[in-house]
């Protein structure tokens, strides 16, 4: 049991402290930052997904008036670690897919530099790929472990045998599709090399953990963590792909090292991003349900098959939630990856519980429908004491109060299908969950300073709302009214801080200023003097090891398919979650609708469609990448309990950045069910899946 | 090839060389330092670069700067002096209509030239009758701000915020 | 995006000459497509002659009830004049259903159905494609084919590497309402002006699906003539999408009812040019207008139609959808003891 903190900060709905440069546009952005006489890079992509660059002509551009260099894997120099290879940037000729970064042209302006690159000519020695991803692919394997240290398979009792002795049972393939975060603000850095001494590098990168990137950096040039400072106070959006860097900034690093004096600017085009920031692979779910006629499991399994580059392994970790949403004597678990010739896969949103929600809370209201029970019921049914996995007992779990008081709000009682004029009308439900987790590092400083208290911790904001809420956990864990607290983060002058990912961010970093606060306070008292100074790391923050801790939530949908056309409307959209204690309640719902809407835009709208015999995604751009506009938008509300879990940290926070998107998808597709009889196992829900069930 | 060219910003008068090639953006931002204009899609396909294009909403991206000699020029900063804000910026605020705040700006004034574009009685497409006057509704107000992406999803601040600073007026 | 020479002349018999005289010139006037294909590579030109402020900002009336669209009104003043949408609902509702606020403040009435198709492989110089570089092959064709089309193809598939094969479709709202509506186009040329129906200002890809349109080098549009529409007359424009907003046409319908049961009915989305439906218009001729019939006519219009496999299966799906949405705008636009 942690000691939690006596609420004041702590759950009031206060303002951006970021708003109103934001609102101005005037916070700066990574490229955006001033610097004095900038150059501009613009990369090389390969365009065969397989082989050898063996020439590349560079020298009509190195010639060009404006040109300052031209960057290829003939010329440019060796990093000191080259086995992560996405990060070994221009340090072989191989290529392992299409899109590869294989150049970087710098010059005096953007257009000029964007004009060389593309002119360059390349040639290949081109190879056959292999890029499409099938169930039946002979050469799948199991990788090590999954995202996140997770075991690749699990299994407890015998699912066949409960499959076959079952009264009732499912057995369904589920897929999802592939999906590029698109955070709105592409990947960009403005990177300085200052050649006196040993070197200095200054990064100002788009980055969910300047601390992170740094120590990313510094291994693939081989440099000290004196040597590079990055600075990120206003990141775009992120939603995990920019949690680790990717390739254009070790791209940006060279380039500004081939240029010392010189800030060399980097933004990858929002073409580009489709080959090299990251995505989530698409997976196929083979689930498999056994129950008895009252809608209690027997059995639980899933199996899963997804994508990883044959550059770098990705797992997604798709098959996990399933291990302990629902109590079931007989459990599996599989993940199978197949291996190719395509861009790398990484963190999005939720990785693991995002996609690996869809199959099972679909598969359960196929099983609901199947037994001729109510879909909310039908959890509660199955509603485990302890965790399955395990066998700990929850920090806390509440998933059937989010289920019946969203129920009660939405509601849920009486018919789930109507008609209305042109509208098939229908109503789904199905529950979301997220492990709430605290990362190994953190160090938070606490100082007091010209009358004031100063908490500094190399944190990030990606909208996520830190720069407000810190300050007010800050203040509680002092004592002090909120609005005497400063906080600074985004900097590696700064104390050393985790990523802001897996919804750990608020876990972590409070911690850490917690532990500070109350060292501030034990050292030098209630009245401390100018310069007075504490530091805390959140290894020192109470530990709880003997309960498994979650958030839990439920999503209600109203779904309607128009009778004619099959378009698809969703003028409602409800969730009710359990996430602990909630900081800000205006930061904090701003996290789960925007969680919820993107779980609407997964449902209806995202698909990277992939075109195997170029090895690429067909629609690469804003314009045919659909996701949600404002007017696919109706009314969205997030709710959530008040929830006291004295397990998970001195704020009783359990994350909420990502437990929005989870479930929605499956939630919708129930509803669409619902409207029109017609279940769409396969994301997207488009018109055409349901034109020839139309009336 | 360059051009000199005078692009009014914000109120203030600046004379530029530019490429033929600069996009509006690309001048607003590489050239002058304006950092509200962002560059979302470079491709007219996210509306975070929307600026008021001599009192219109436009994409700084899909417009060579050359071809707008002369300009008047307003972005989000220029709508409130420094220390104050434009009622739609107040109504963003107070709704919480943004996170990591980068479509922010080009929101913002897309906002203020839909409820221009209210004022003049344009209609929209969900306008069901076209010969009348539309309503600020949520469904008329979301088709208008349709333009304008939002990762983080804020939409249903984003709405209502159009509302207030449109209602406020 | 390669350099290029920028002119503003002081006029359009000017601008004319201009790009007459430089084989590789171009036009530009909102620049909503241009300027994007200029960044993508997609276009090349050595010089752009900049007509935005040289032709008509004016919508006027013409002496026989009609109305005259200048080239460089833009799509958000045309959709907002109130003598179009009282007389012209369908191309107020077609522009409005299209792009976004912003992109419509800039698009032009010259510009707008000369936009080019959105296909993707199109747009991405890496890849085959025989409209950007004649040719190369045609990378759609099993390929990613949800937005292409399935009517004015070969009545077999396509062979990917004929440099005759293009089954992109033409992506702009406007144009499938101005086909329904009979416009006329006027061109000013090195030889003077002519008028072009507008059914016959574009093209289907033929043996050069280069060319998307009739006009010859350095012919400009200075106006669009919309004609009068019989008292009474019925018209609406219906877009279906993957969003609710800002996105192509899967399938759009546009239809014109006269108070005399003729109806005239284009349809985007579907073909490399904006679609009248012609074999729907003829079955239906001297008859009563009613669903059966319409029903029908629409099935008359689709019997040639050809869907393209490809990724995500491809685009069979528009077949059924062309005639779904069909019958529900016309159904709109009838009187309520027909419908």
């Amino acid at each position: 049991m942690t000691d939690l903190l006596e609420p004041r900060a702590i759950g009031a709905d206060l303002v951006r402290r970021d708003g109103e440069l934001k609102v101005r546009g005037t916070a700066t952005y990574a490229y955006e930052t001033p610097v004095e006489h900038p150059a501009y890079a613009h990369p090389v992509q390969a365009t065969i997904a397989r082989g050898r660059v063996t020439a590349m002509d560079t020298a009509a551009a190195e010639a060009l008036d404006g040109v300052l260099a031209v960057l290829t894997p003939f010329n440019a120099e060796r990093l000191a670690a080259t086995d992560d290879a996405e990060y070994a940037v221009l340090q072989g000729q191989d290529v392992g897919f299409r899109g590869q970064l294989i150049g970087v042209v710098v010059a005096e302006t953007s257009e000029l530099a964007r004009e060389v690159a593309d002119g360059i000519t390349v040639r290949y020695e081109e190879l056959p790929h292999d890029a499409e991803l099938s169930a039946d692919r002979p050469d799948l394997y199991a990788p090590e472990q999954v995202n996140a240290g997770h075991e690749t398979d699990t299994a407890e009792g015998d699912v066949a045998a409960a499959m076959a002795a079952a009264e009732v049972t499912l057995e369904r393939t589920y897929s999802t599709a592939m999906y590029h975060n698109n955070p709105l603000e592409p990947h960009a850095t403005t990177a300085l090399w200052e050649s006196a001494g040993d070197g200095f590098l200054t990064l100002w990168d788009s980055t969910q953990g300047v601390h992170p990137d740094r120590a990313a950096v510094c291994q693939v040039f081989g440099l000290e963590q004196e040597q590079v400072r990055v600075i990120c106070p206003y990141v775009g959006g992120g939603f995990g792909s920019k949690g680790l860097p990717h390739a254009n900034v070790m791209l940006t690093a060279l380039a500004a090292r081939a240029l010392p004096g010189r800030p060399v600017k980097l933004a990858l085009t929002r073409q580009q991003m489709f080959f090299l920031a990251g995505y989530r692979t698409p997976t196929i779910q083979r689930m498999q349900l056994a129950a008895d006629s009252r809608g209690r499991l027997s059995a639980i399994a899933i199996d899963v098959v997804e994508q990883t580059s044959k550059v770098k392994e990705f797992a997604e970790q798709t098959g996990v939630p399933t291990r302990m949403m629902y109590a079931s004597p007989n459990r599996r678990s599989t993940h199978r990856l197949a291996a190719l010739d395509v861009p790398i896969p990484s963190w999005m949103r939720a990785p693991g519980e995002c996609p690996g929600m869809f199959g099972p809370e679909v598969a359960m209201d196929e099983l609901a429908e199947e037994l001729g029970i109510d879909p909310i019921e039908l959890r509660v049914r199955n509603e485990p004491d302890v965790d399955p996995e395990t066998g700990k007992p929850w920090s806390s779990r509440n998933l059937v109060r989010c289920l019946r008081e969203g129920a009660e709000r939405f509601g849920w009682s009486g018919p789930r299908a109507h008609r209305d004029g042109d509208w098939l009308v229908g109503t789904g439900v199905a529950s979301s969950v997220y492990p709430t987790m605290r990362q190994a590092t953190s160090t938070a400083n606490v100082r007091f300073e010209d009358g004031r208290y100063v908490a500094e911790i190399g944190a990030a904001d990606l909208g996520t709302g830190a720069w407000t809420i810190l300050p007010q956990i800050t203040a509680d864990a002092l004592g002090v009214d909120v609005a005497d607290v400063d906080v600074r983060i985004g900097d590696t002058r700064y104390p050393v801080a985790s990523v802001a990912g897996g919804s750990s961010g608020t876990n972590t970093w409070g911690s850490a200023l917690v532990v500070a606060a109350r060292e501030f306070r034990t050292k030098f008292g209630a009245d401390p003097r100018d310069g007075d100074e504490a530091s805390g790391d959140v290894d020192q923050a109470g530990q709880d090891d003997t309960h498994s801790p979650y958030a839990f939530g439920a999503q209600f949908v109203e779904a309607r398919v128009n009778a004619d056309t099959g378009e698809i409307r969703v003028p409602r959209l409800l969730g009710v979650f359990g996430v602990g204690r909630v900081i800000n309640p205006r930061t904090a719902r701003s996290q789960l609708i925007g969680g919820m809407t993107m779980g609407l835009s997964m449902a209806l709208h995202e698909n990277s469609a992939w075109d195997p015999r170029l090895a690429q995604v067909a629609n690469h751009d804003l314009a045919e990448y659909h996701i949600t506009v404002n007017a696919d938008v109706g009314a969205i509300e997030a709710h959530w309990i008040d929830e006291h879990d004295p397990y998970v940290n001195a704020m009783g926070s359990k994350g909420i950045g990502e437990i929005g998107i989870v479930g929605t998808a499956a939630a919708v597709v129930n509803a669409v069910h619902a409207a029109t009889g017609v279940r769409v196992r396969h994301l997207p829900v488009t018109l055409d899946k349901l034109l020839t069930a139309l009336p | 090839m360059d051009a000199e060219i005078t692009l009014r910003v914000d109120g203030e008068a600046h004379r530029l060389t530019v490429d033929t090639r600069t996009s509006l953006l690309d001048a607003l931002r590489e050239r002058l330092g304006n950092t509200s204009p962002k560059k979302g899609c470079d491709h007219g396909q996210c509306g975070a670069c929307t600026v008021l294009l001599d009192g219109d909403r436009a994409l700084t991206c899909l417009a060579l700067a050359v071809a707008h000699d002369g300009a008047e020029i307003t972005t989000a900063d220029g709508l409130a002096p420094a220390g104050e804000l434009h009622p739609v910026q107040q109504a963003f605020l107070d709704s919480d209509a943004f996170q990591c705040g980068y479509c922010t700006p080009g929101q913002v004034c897309s906002a203020v030239g839909v409820l221009e574009e209210f004022e003049r009685g344009w209609p929209s497409h969900v306008t069901e009758d076209l010969t009348g006057r539309p309503e600020m509704s949520h469904d008329e107000v979301a088709e208008r701000m349709s333009g304008n992406l939002c990762r983080c999803a804020a939409y249903v601040n984003i709405t209502p915020a159009v509302q207030q600073a449109g209602g406020a007026r | 995006m390669k350099p290029f020479a920028y002119a503003r002349p002081g006029d359009v018999v000017e601008a004319v000459r201009d790009v007459v005289a430089e084989p590789n010139a171009v036009f530009l006037a909102g620049g909503t497509n241009l300027v994007d294909h200029l960044r993508l590579g997609v276009a090349r030109p050595d010089l752009v002659v900049d007509v935005r402020t040289l032709t008509s900002r004016e919508v006027t009336g013409l002496p026989d009830g009609g109305l005259r669209l200048g080239a460089a009104t833009t799509n958000s003043q045309v959709a907002a004049d109130p003598r179009v949408r009282e007389r012209y609902p369908v191309l107020a509702q077609a522009l409005l259903a299209g792009a976004t606020g912003q992109l419509r403040n800039m698009a032009t009435t010259g510009g707008n159905p000369l936009q080019r198709t959105r296909c993707v492989y199109f747009s991405d110089v890496t890849t085959p494609c025989n409209k950007r570089e004649p040719g190369s092959g045609c990378s759609a064709v099993g390929g990613y084919t949800r937005y292409h089309a399935v009517l004015g193809t070969p009545a077999a598939l396509p062979d990917p590497h004929a440099p005759e094969t293009c089954i992109a479709t033409h992506p702009s709202d406007m144009a499938v309402a101005l086909a329904a509506l009979d416009a006329q186009v006027q061109v000013l040329g090195p030889d003077g002006e002519r008028t072009i129906p507008f059914t016959e200002l574009h093209r289907l890809p033929g043996d050069d699906p280069s060319r998307d349109t009739v006009l010859q080098h350095g012919e400009l549009i200075t106006a669009i003539d919309l004609p009068v529409l019989p008292a009474g007359t019925r018209s609406a424009y219906r877009k279906v999408r993957d969003r609710a907003s800002y996105a192509f046409a899967l399938v759009s319908v546009a239809a014109v009812v006269t108070p005399d049961g003729e109806l005239r009915l284009a349809l985007g989305g579907v073909a490399h040019k904006p679609w009248r439906a012609t074999r729907a218009e003829e079955v239906l001729r001297g008859q009563q207008l009613t669903e059966d019939a319409v029903r029908a006519a629409i099935t008359a219009e689709l019997a040639a139609a050809q869907p393209q496999p490809g990724i995500d299966s491809g685009n069979g799906f528009k077949i059924p959808l062309v005639a779904r949405t069909v019958l529900a705008t016309v159904r709109g636009l009838l009187p309520e003891e027909q419908s």
